[in-house]
């Protein structure tokens, strides 16, 4: 998984991590440091208080130096850490008494002042305090070097102790990152989720810009999605446009032929042509329903991104649509029957959109029904639906799914003898969809098909 | 080149001349075994018990124990890199100065780790007994007197009865005893007085030893009539089943010394030393009990009654050692011993 991908928020605790690691490793080094010069200065500071105090009870007498190391001052040098003492005192240039062989000061100490320095001396490390006076023997004054060593067990262990709780307090740190890191990132990342969560509720039609409040960050990525739907949505509107127009220019200079036709067809005595200009007329009626389809498709779409509810009696726009195709029922010897009573179907909706499912609800039923047969249409209400359901004694379905079938420009398997475009149950369906109903496409047992559409009784 | 391995020789007999001298050597334990080397100050027959209760445990091992003086065990370590697993010493100072100087071996065991820590020093040096130091008397001498109960009295004492005392009463020579020097200056740095008891015991010609056996001898041979100074576990044990000699512990302060050990840096078996020092170091269950004489090392400090001071194992220890001072006290001392 390289940089560009994976999960931002993963990312973003791991870097949170990380300098919470970082951090606490700083910590644990900067108090373990100080920690250790601290307890360094306070043992030196005893240390060279007991070399100084060594080297004032210096005494110059008759038999030459008296010297006096105090019990008690050794004593303590050894409390804090049970560490290991040496001492060396010379007078002039010999050691006159302690360890002959304890390091000297690089630069000799010129008062009382003590030098510290850390020497390896014997098997170990040893920290020295270096002070040096001047006493006078018999009548000329001699130098005098005080050195005491101690081994630093004792601020070791004060370190290491100081150290230890910094160590936990790192860790702790640490420990408190992980949590606060995952809280930080997701609250990071709530922004995002909500606005992903708002364009996501959206309805397949809904192309509006996003107005959802988003922090500054975010702003370019709103900006761009805008941007991306407004060219999105101009592009679907001048298709549609375009297929409106088209078919709109199409119709008309085909009612032109189709009347030329029908005038030529009776003027004409040659069977040939009369036979001729039937199936021309036959195919520019094809075409002209085609071209209405497509005018019908572009309207729904149009109608139902900005919907006009108003109260419609479902049972009054079926018997109209029944009685606007009584002529054609007619010409191709199909009997067409509205059942159920007068009473009125209300429903919500736009009357142009439930007109048009109506109609290409009928008109299928009507073109896939063989001649001398009938196609019902049964009105019922029941569930707060209102019900039409339109039944033909045709081919049926031969096992497609509604599915497949609603689909744009998609038909079924067994009609390639019937001309058709295959918007006429789309158009139904997307109708439905606006209005907030169902829509069942069910085969009878004794052949044919129903189409039941239902919408919300109001 | 001949001359020069000639002086080698020479050079290597005069160190073997100059060897430490021992008081006693003697191997326990089955002779064909590997052996563990002790060297300590505690008289062979005081210390035998414990060895043969340790190769009890341990009968895969042989002991050889060699019995010296605080000094010469000193001398062994420092000067002459004598092998031993385990040195056990009754003068501290000298122990203290060892581990301090890097002559011993850091231990850590369990047994180690849960002693008291004012009972060792660091993971060097362990106490394995406390000894009080006391004063003893003799009954018959001290007929009709009053035992003194602090050195304030044992002054008066020695002032009041001076033809009582003279020539019988004696102390350890710190010019050659370890013991001694480590006890007189613990004594000096707790009270002035007793620069004053010296100076009383110089006056009535004390008698002065090297070990406190020597000086109990004197009591019961009826040549002393007070002894002071002597070490814990000699006088307990000698004091039983005798009814003329009494032991004193001093009211006003009675000094304590802590028996302590440590495996050498160069131990051929430092193991084995650690072992025998564990198996020491487990009989200490924190009662106070006299078994020997010794008293076991109680867990804290203020379990052991009042006049009790154990010298501390610290480096407060060194400072007494130092030449210069060394020097300067047993000028005082002997000033003090020699009056006309």
């Amino acid at each position: 998984m390289g940089l560009q991908s994976g999960s931002l928020r993963a990312r973003l605790v791991l870097q949170l991590l990380v300098v919470a690691a970082v951090l606490a490793v700083l910590l644990f080094f900067t108090v373990r440091y100080t920690a250790d010069r601290a307890a360094e200065a306070t043992q030196d500071a005893i240390l060279g208080a007991a070399t100084t105090s060594v080297a004032e009870q210096l005494r110059a007498t008759e038999e030459g130096v008296e010297i006096d190391l105090a019990y008690s001052t050794f004593s303590m040098l050894g409390a804090i850490g049970q560490d290991r003492l040496f001492y060396r005192i010379d007078i002039g240039n010999s050691t006159v008494t302690g360890y002959d062989d304890l390091p000297l000061p690089e630069q000799r100490p010129t008062s009382l002042a003590a030098e510290f320095y850390t020497a390896p001396y014997l098997d170990t490390k040893i920290r020295i305090s270096a002070v040096s006076r001047t006493i006078v023997v018999g009548t000329s004054p001699v130098p005098v070097l005080v050195m005491i060593g101690q081994t630093r067990q004792g601020q070791a262990a004060i370190a290491g102790a100081l150290a230890n709780r910094a160590a936990l307090l790192g860790f702790g740190f640490f420990v408190l990152a992980v949590p606060l890191s995952l809280l930080s990132a997701g609250s990071i990342f709530n922004p995002i989720n909500r606005l992903a969560e708002a364009v996501g509720r959206r309805g397949p039609r809904d192309l509006r810009a996003v107005r959802h409040p988003t922090p500054r960050e975010l702003a370019p990525l709103v900006a761009a999605l805008n941007g991306f739907v407004s060219r999105l949505r101009g592009a679907l509107s001048q298709t549609e446009t375009f297929i409106a127009e088209a078919a709109h220019h199409i119709r008309t200079p085909l009612s032109t032929v189709r009347t030329e036709a029908e005038i030529a067809l009776r003027q004409s005595d040659n069977e040939a042509t009369r036979i001729r200009l039937r199936s021309m007329i036959r195919g520019v009626e094809e075409s002209a329903r085609s071209a209405s389809q497509l005018l019908d498709h572009a309207m729904v779409l149009y109608r139902s991104d900005q919907l006009e509810m108003v109260e419609v009696d479902m049972g009054q726009a079926a018997r109209n649509v029944a009685r606007a195709f009584g002529p054609t029922a007619e010409l191709k010897e199909v009997s067409l029957i509205v059942l159920g009573d007068d009473r009125p179907l209300p429903t919500r909706g736009d009357p142009l959109l439930i007109e048009a499912a109506l109609r290409n609800l009928v008109d299928n039923a009507i073109k896939y029904s063989p001649e001398e047969t009938e196609v019902c249409i049964a009105l019922s209400q029941g569930n707060g639906m209102v019900k039409v359901r339109v039944c033909d004694q045709g081919r049926g379905l031969s096992g497609a799914s509604m599915e497949q079938l609603a689909q744009r420009f998609s038909r079924g398997g067994n009609v390639s003898d019937v001309v058709g475009s295959g918007l006429g149950l789309t158009i139904v369906t997307e109708v439905i969809a606006a209005l907030g109903g169902e829509f069942l496409l069910e085969e009878q047992a004794t052949g044919g098909t129903c189409a039941n559409m239902s919408l919300p009784q109001h | 080149m001949r001359q020069y391995v000639i002086a080698a020789a020479l050079m290597c007999c005069a160190t073997r001349v100059e060897a430490y001298e021992i008081e006693d050597e003697r191997l326990f334990g089955p002779p064909n075994m590997p052996v563990i080397s002790v060297l300590s100050t505690t008289d062979t027959d005081v210390f035998a018990p414990v060895i043969e209760a340790f190769l009890a445990a341990h009968p895969d091992h042989a002991l050889r124990y060699v019995a010296a003086s605080s000094q010469e065990v000193f001398r062994a370590m420092r000067d002459e890199d004598a092998q031993f697993d385990l040195v056990i010493s009754s003068a501290m100072d000298l122990q203290m100065k060892l581990a301090n100087d890097g002559f011993a071996a850091p231990i850590v065991s369990a047994q180690t780790q849960a002693l008291p820590p004012w009972t060792k020093w660091r993971d060097r040096l362990f106490g394995f007994a406390l000894e009080p130091v006391v004063l003893m008397a003799s009954k018959k001498a001290m007929q009709g007197l009053v035992l003194p109960r602090t050195r304030r009295d044992l002054i008066d004492l020695l002032r009041a009865n001076p033809d009582r005392f003279n020539g019988r009463i004696a102390t350890y020579d710190p010019n050659i005893s370890g013991a001694g020097y480590l006890f007189a200056t613990q004594d000096a740095r707790q009270t002035d007085a007793f620069w004053r008891l010296a100076e009383v015991m110089g006056r009535l010609n004390a008698q002065l030893y090297c070990c406190s056996g020597e000086m109990i001898t004197g009591l019961e041979n009826n040549e002393l009539a007070l002894a002071y100074n002597i070490v814990g576990s000699y006088a307990f044990t000698r004091v039983q089943g005798s009814d003329d000699l009494v032991v004193i512990e001093l009211e006003d302060f009675t000094v304590a010394l802590v028996r302590t050990a440590f495996v050498p840096r160069n131990a051929e078996r430092p193991q084995m030393g650690a072992e025998l020092l564990d198996f020491m170091l487990s009989k200490t269950d924190g009662q106070t009990t006299r078994s020997g004489g010794a008293a076991l090392l109680p867990r804290e400090q203020a379990a052991l009654p009042p006049h009790v001071r154990p010298i501390r194992l610290d480096p407060g220890l060194l400072v007494y050692l130092d030449r210069i001072k060394r020097a300067n006290f047993l000028a005082e001392w002997n000033a003090a011993m020699t009056q006309p």
